[in-house]
């Protein structure tokens, strides 16, 4: 079988996908693109989250199949434009906001975390914290605690407020 | 050496902040941009997928292995046994080898590796798994580790078998002291089995390299104890196998053992190819070892005034099949059984013994989160007993600088446990409940009630943690510090062997250059065998040890700077912002200018002060380098109607020496809480018959962002004069205390014993 998907922008196909192969593998092992991670493979962690025509799913549990002529937008494409002059990436303001807040420690849950933080404040412009434990309830990290995760997605909101100017709800 | 096209670089830490300050992490930005190169990210043309076939029985003889219809599957390349190991059959983290790098003749824990497959595409390598034929005579499983200490010599699961160490503690005359107690009280506790549960799977590429070695890029906690273990195996010198640390995905303990390394070595060597190998989460529940579950006894015997006077402890320790770690496990929860307090007479008797249940060894806290729940829980039934409170009973009994452990050992720097408890007790509560929101109830918005059966209840705990390796092992650090002018600018290089897992030490390497050295541009190099030890990134001990070396490579590179400086410079006193400086303060010249084409670099390694073993009779000696100290106060609210618990709110006050990054400090803190969160209400891998039920995180549950609730720290700084800057291990002692401050605030709420984690639902309704 043959797929093709849109993925961050532009067209990917793959052939001989066998059955069973999820949009999680063929990204990662054979689009080149292994921001999106493998920790359980089962939808129960969130690491593998990524949008699929605008609203964030776990790719492990898509059939690539199933994405066949669909827009897919990984944590890579979240990265704005090409990297800067020293090599650095461009980063969106979620992504920074994770680095700036200290939400990244092992960092094997970030990117699954930013595309759901991202799809948050997209739909949220200011969340409670409440919301942000109710958007964030199907990633889990190991690592941090959760505390400087609700710091980077508060400090991330503020900011994208701030830079829009006229995002701020009433 | 060809590299693979995704593989583990030099990671640039360019910003700003010496020790002391938060800077960012140099790694931050390639992990939120998804670049970062975790080991089941890695990849290379022509490479081969490895797959394990694992045993499905706890125990069982192998009578036959048919590799047959595997090997005539299309597309796979090899199918190896124990036929094949080149070298040592066994290994073993802690110089016991007795861990079989594929079974042969006998299995002896569910999951255990048996063969070994190499293939073209992963699914074929799993379809072939399903071809390989294993006939297995089943034997019943020994499970039951206080039967296998009654009688250790019929209930071998190994010829080792029985108890893997018996560490007696004896202090004074404990019976006699019975006799004077006002105060009695006693209990039996149990602790399940918990995961580590990092998110990055088990994975790793090994690439064959010219000279008949390998090339691997592995995630793991220590380059040069799986060098050393691996070597042997494959039957080659150390030499000819170069280990590069991949991108870690967590780690916790549960990559102090090996796991797929060997594998992956055995089948690049015999198929000439690169071979990649990546667990998935079921067989990660099988491929790593887990924290030792627990059964234990305590009797506590006090004064009218609530002052102890005796401890009398059994501890047992389940370590599965193989030592693993469980010689250290045991060590700790025997020296630190009865935590922080002063208890005149004491009698412990800690064992591990082997089983056919799930292995264990290491898991962050190593043998102290164990007694930890017992001793805390005990302290909670004295202050009872006594008629005093839970900081009040605490207080009373505290360790301070000058006492001692049950092992003798006088704790030479600050152990401010009372002024901790003091400051915990005043920190401001959260409010009452609001049961409008049902956010706010116990099981949130699956909650069917209006929060009618819904309890509060307050409770503390404390946890004391050894920091670096223990016992007379000399755990050092080797740093190589290179400074050079690079664009125009000085750049110092930082290269060790210590495995970043998460924790931040990437961060504290390149805050410990710029201070040292004065220079803005830090560069960290891949962790490789191509610079000595650095030892584990384990026991809360890497600022402490890989941060020493870092600071002493600069030292000495300073030095050789302010040398050459004085050439020209005689008045050349130290470095600062990137400045050669006078004693008077007055700048003289840039760095750059005094350096030139000059390259200095030095490695250095970093030892701490020696310890010694434990007395195998009396368990008496000054067996740990550094002790750390944690509480913790819990508030949660219990629906006795529905069974369901929720932590409204962890406070934790820590004392950490020398506070070298306040931002990453606080993450392990927070981190080490939600651990320990987890075993008190949720973690545990269910086990029957010596069978895994729960291998998945389906029904292996962890902490989500709704579980875990706001922290509120205090964190100390009392420096320990013999480590570096003054600091003290931190990312351990949180993972102790929180676990029996949650119970006991759940005793609290629901006045129920609540002697076992994790707590279930049908312990508090």
């Amino acid at each position: 079988m043959r797929v093709t998907i849109t993925v961050n922008g532009s067209a990917e196909t793959v052939d001989d996908v066998w059955e069973g192969e999820s949009l999680l593998y063929a990204l990662r092992e054979r689009m080149g693109l292994p921001g999106s991670k493998n920790a359980c493979e089962q939808g129960e962690c969130g690491s593998c989250t990524v949008y699929l025509d605008g609203v964030p799913v776990c790719s492990c549990l898509v059939a690539v199949g199933q994405a066949q002529g669909r827009d897919v937008r990984t944590v890579e494409g979240l990265t704005e434009g090409p990297p800067g002059d020293a090599g650095e990436a461009r980063l969106d303001p979620v992504q920074q906001a994770f680095v700036d807040a200290g939400a990244v420690q092992c960092g094997f849950c970030t990117p699954g975390l930013i595309v759901a933080s991202h799809d948050l404040v997209e739909r949220n412009p200011e969340p409670s914290d409440a919301e942000i434990r109710e958007a964030l309830a199907g990633n889990l990290c190991r690592c941090t605690g959760y505390e400087k995760i609700l710091d980077a997605v508060r400090l991330a909101a503020a900011r994208k407020r701030t830079a829009g100017g006229k995002a701020v709800r009433s | 050496m060809v590299a693979p096209v995704k593989s583990p670089g030099h990671v640039a830490a360019p910003g700003i902040g010496g020790v002391g300050e938060s800077a960012a992490r140099p790694d931050g930005t390639l992990k939120v941009a998804g670049e970062f190169a975790y080991a089941s990210d890695l990849w290379i043309d022509g490479m081969l997928w490895g797959a394990t076939l694992r045993s499905p029985h706890p125990r069982a003889l192998i009578r036959a292995i048919d590799i047959g219809p595997a090997l005539a599957l299309p597309g796979v390349r090899a199918v190896l046994t124990h036929e094949d190991v080149p070298g040592r059959a066994a290994f073993g983290v802690d110089g016991v080898e007795d861990q079989p790098v594929l079974a042969s003749g006998q299995v002896r824990h569910q999951g255990e590796p048996v063969a070994i497959v190499a293939a073209d595409h992963p699914e074929t390598a799993r379809r072939a798994l399903e071809l390989i034929g294993v006939r297995y005579e089943v034997l019943e499983p020994i499970t039951d580790a206080r039967a296998v200490i009654a009688d250790p010599e019929r209930l071998k699961v190994q010829d080792r078998g029985g108890v893997t160490r018996y560490q007696p503690v004896r202090v004074g005359d404990v019976d006699a002291a019975r006799e004077r107690a006002d105060v009695v009280v006693s209990s039996e506790f149990e602790v399940g089995i918990q995961d580590q549960a990092f998110l990055g799977p088990e994975a790793g590429l090994a690439i064959p390299s010219e000279d008949g070695g390998v090339d691997l890029y592995v995630s793991t906690q220590w380059i040069h104890n799986d060098l050393k273990q691996i070597a042997p195996c494959l039957g080659l010198p150390e030499e000819k196998i170069h280990m590069t640390l991949a991108g870690v995905g967590g780690a916790f303990g549960g990559r102090e053992d090996l796991s797929m390394q060997i594998h992956a070595a055995m089948l690049a060597l015999r198929t000439g190819r690169p071979v990649k190998m990546s667990y998935n989460r079921y067989e990660s529940f099988f491929g790593h070892v887990h924290r030792h579950p627990a059964l234990m006894r305590y009797e506590y015997g006090a004064a009218s005034d609530g002052r102890l006077l005796y401890a009398d402890v059994e501890i047992v320790l389940d370590g599965g099949a193989y030592t693993s770690s469980s010689l250290n496990v045991v060590g700790n929860a025997a020296s630190l059984g009865v935590g922080p307090y002063e208890i005149p007479n004491i009698r412990i008797d800690a064992y591990g013994v082997y089983t056919n249940n799930p292995p264990c060894g290491a898991m962050r806290g190593f043998g102290a989160v164990q007694a930890c729940f017992a001793y805390e829980s005990m302290m909670d039934r004295l202050g009872e007993a006594c008629g005093l409170g839970p900081v009040e009973i605490r207080r009373r009994n505290a360790v301070s600088q000058g006492s001692r452990l049950a092992t003798g050992q006088v704790i030479e720097s600050p152990a401010p446990l009372a002024p901790m408890l003091s400051r915990l007790e005043t920190m401001p509560m959260p409010p009452e409940l609001d049961a409008s929101d049902p956010r706010n109830l116990p099981g949130g918005v699956s909650q069917a009630t209006r929060g009618e059966g819904v309890v509060r209840g307050v409770g503390y705990g404390v946890g004391l943690k050894n920091i670096c390796f223990s016992e007379g092992f000399d755990d050092l650090a080797t740093a190589r510090v290179r400074l050079e002018v690079i664009g125009g600018e000085a750049t110092a290089l930082v290269h060790t062997a210590a495995a970043e897992v998460g924790q931040g030490l990437v961060t504290i390497q390149a805050q410990i250059a710029r201070t040292e050295l004065g220079v803005q541009r830090v560069t960290i190099a891949p962790a490789d065998t191509g610079v000595g030890d650095a030892g584990s990134s384990s026991a809360s001990r890497q600022s402490y040890m890989s941060g020493g070396a870092v600071k002493a490579a600069c030292e000495a590179v300073r030095a050789d700077l302010l040398d050459l400086a004085r050439r020209s410079l005689p008045e050349a006193a130290h470095v600062a912002g990137g400045k050669i400086v006078a004693a008077s303060g007055a700048v003289l010249a840039a760095v750059e200018d005094v350096l030139g084409d000059t390259v200095i670099e030095h490695t250095r390694e970093y030892h701490h002060r020696a310890t010694e073993r434990m007395d195998p009779v009396t368990g008496q000696g000054r067996s740990h380098t550094q002790l750390a100290l944690c509480v913790h106060r819990a508030v949660v609210d219990v629906d006795v109607d529905l069974g369901l618990v929720k932590v409204v709110e962890l406070a934790a006050v820590q004392d950490v020496g020398r506070i070298l990054n306040r931002q990453a400090l606080e993450g392990q803190i927070h981190g080490g809480s939600a651990q320990g969160l987890g075993l008190a209400v949720m973690e545990e891998i269910l086990v029957t018959d010596g069978l895994v039920r729960n291998p998945s995180f389906t029904d292996y549950l962890i902490p989500t962002i709704l579980d875990m609730p706001p922290m509120r720290l205090d964190i100390l700084e009392y420096p320990d004069p013999e480590a570096p800057y003054g600091l003290r291990g931190a990312g351990e002692p949180p993972t102790l205390s929180s676990t029996p401050a949650i119970v006991a605030a759940i005793r609290d709420a629901t006045g129920r014993p609540l002697t076992r984690v994790p707590v279930r639902p049908e312990h508090v309704i």
